[in-house]
């Protein structure tokens, strides 16, 4: 079994076979053959995740942990074992541990309005860095604002990497950390290991921003010894409108109720009203149960082909762009880390990425231009923002040619 | 010219255009051969902020007209954002205020005009029309 997973894990993945499973992969785009390289906004969904969709809605389709009947009582375990696979994906203890959210931004913004309610006093720090999603900037921003606390910083240097030489003074008087595994303007790798490591050295939770990371590469929340991680559906092949929480189940215990309404309650009366245990408490309201089955799916998809092989095939490729845009002189990385994961971020001469975001357009090949919801990394480079290209393990070498090609067309029409 | 006229022209215009590439050639050429708006106007109270790229744009009354100057700092929107300066530049506050523009949808370029893409486009068509409502209220009172 062992080897077999080893074996597993060196291979790499028959990109074409695997192609056939993403049908919008075959659009056509202005007469081209579509280049969907847009993978950090949201990825395509593979044929798995659209039928255990439709056929939660066909067969089973009920409202969940209530009803006496027999499709309440299916769908209740079709939703259930969908926590319990979520919980297997990401290596927690318990599946109550697992909350479902809306996303990402649904799950930061429950921890930093729990955890801000509960542990935040005036003169209070919270500690990010300057390599975050707005998503992973404004719910802590809110949290200090509400408790008269302040946001510090972890700074980046030109690489896009973070500077983690006064870490140890930085966490002085800070209540919790949060960064992002992958940064999604720059594809930097943060060294989150050691962050974790410093910050548990003062006893301070750290939450993981991973919604740029579980698509990419394997990922255990105890080997980490992560407090709080929050990843995002529709980002790891599964539906939209549908995202994780993690949590550590005595920190779950300790923070109290975001939202309230059903689900989440085991009594109510007008004088006192008592929660329900996990995961519920925190998941008040008729949930997504097709979005959950629908993730659940799409980690049974990314499983089947292995994580060590999508990692190895996404290396490979991002070897391969990294090289093939470099040939152009005028172009500029912007993010110079190493390590990097699923985004290749620059700029090409003059040409605003915006211009060249809408002629790569034209020839069918799909990025995404802008300041990327990070607006302080582009105001640390002094830049309007960034063309980025974000792969998936079905890009192919003959779609990066492609960018190429059209970067190089981009730039006779505005250059 | 009226309004309708110019619209109708750039319309005729651009129907010569074999593909995409022709017609944003012609755009960019636009964008690049549009007077440069007077730096002391290129101020932050002139910006009309987008997400994507960003517009400058200084209005001023004569002779019961408004004429523009603008800028962007992308380049396909400065061309675009010289056609809507050709087509509302040099008319009365009311012309301007009843003008519906037509051209852009029917160029092909109505994405530029989507509040998601929010590109500065939008807003300074918004902003013409807002200046234009002003003087018409200011030329009332007068």
């Amino acid at each position: 079994m062992h080897d077999a997973v080893m074996i597993k894990n060196n291979s790499v993945l028959d990109v074409e076979k695997v192609r056939k499973d993403f049908p919008i992969l075959d659009t056509f785009v202005f007469g081209h053959p579509l280049v969907y390289l847009d993978n950090a906004a949201t990825t395509q969904k593979p044929e798995m995740v659209l039928k255990a969709m439709e056929e939660y809605y066909h067969t089973i389709n009920s409202n969940v942990h209530r009803g006496v009947h027999h499709l309440s009582q299916q769908a209740t375990d079709a939703y259930e074992l969908a926590r319990k696979k979520i919980a297997e994906f990401i290596g927690a203890k318990h599946a109550h541990e697992i909350i479902f959210t809306r996303g990402t931004t649904e799950s930061i913004n429950l921890v930093a309005a729990s955890f801000g309610k509960k542990f935040l006093k005036a003169g209070d720090s919270l500690l990010v860095s300057g390599l975050e999603h707005h998503s992973n900037i404004v719910p802590w921003q809110l949290a200090c604002e509400d408790r008269g606390a302040t946001l510090k910083v972890i700074p980046i240097d030109g690489n896009g990497e973070m500077v983690l030489d006064g870490l140890d003074k930085l966490l002085e008087g800070v209540k919790l950390v949060s960064v992002n595994y992958v940064s999604n303007a720059l594809g930097t790798i943060n060294p989150v290991r050691e962050i974790i490591a410093a910050a548990h050295r003062q006893g301070i939770p750290v939450m993981l921003d991973a919604a740029q990371a579980v698509q990419h590469m394997e990922l255990d929340v105890q080997e980490l010894d992560v407090d709080f991680l929050a990843f995002s559906s529709h980002k790891i092949y599964g539906p939209t409108g549908f995202g994780i929480l993690y949590g550590k189940e005595q920190w779950l215990n300790e923070l109290p109720p975001y939202q309230g309404g059903g689900e989440m309650i085991k009594t109510v009366s007008f004088e006192k009203t008592t929660y329900n245990d996990l995961p519920y408490k925190f998941e008040a309201g008729t949930p997504d149960m097709a979005g959950a089955i629908g993730l659940a799916a799409a980690l049974d998809y990314v499983q089947q082909l292995g994580l060590g092989a999508i990692r190895q095939t996404e290396n490979n490729l991002m070897a391969y762009g990294l090289e093939a845009l470099q040939e152009i002189k005028e172009l500029r990385m912007i993010g110079r880390s190493v390590n990097r994961a699923g985004v290749l971020s620059f700029l090409v001469g003059e040409i605003h990425p915006f211009d060249l975001g809408e002629i790569l357009d034209k020839q069918g090949i799909a990025v995404r231009t802008g300041h990327h919801c990070a607006q302080p990394i582009m105001d640390l480079y002094c830049i309007p923002g960034t063309v980025r290209a974000s792969l998936a393990f079905y890009n192919t070498p003959g779609e990066i040619d492609r960018l190429v090609g059209g970067i190089r067309k981009a730039m006779t029409l505005l250059g | 010219m009226t309004i309708k006229e110019q619209q109708d022209e750039i319309i005729a215009d651009f129907e010569l255009f074999g593909d995409w590439m022709d017609k944003y050639e012609y755009i960019i050429q636009l964008g690049k051969d549009l007077p440069l708006i007077d730096p002391e106007y290129k101020i932050d109270e002139n910006l009309i902020r987008g997400c994507q790229s960003k517009v400058w744009m200084h209005a001023e009354f004569k002779d019961g007209k408004i004429f523009f100057t603008a800028d962007s700092d992308a380049v396909i929107t400065k061309g675009l954002v010289s056609l809507v300066i050709r087509v509302l530049s040099g008319h009365t506050p009311r012309e301007i205020v009843d003008a519906e523009l037509t051209f852009i949808d029917a160029i092909g370029l109505s994405s530029h005009l989507s509040p998601t893409r929010s590109n500065g486009l939008l807003s300074m068509v918004k902003q013409i029309k807002l200046y234009a409502l002003g003087y018409m209220a200011k030329t009332a009172q007068q």
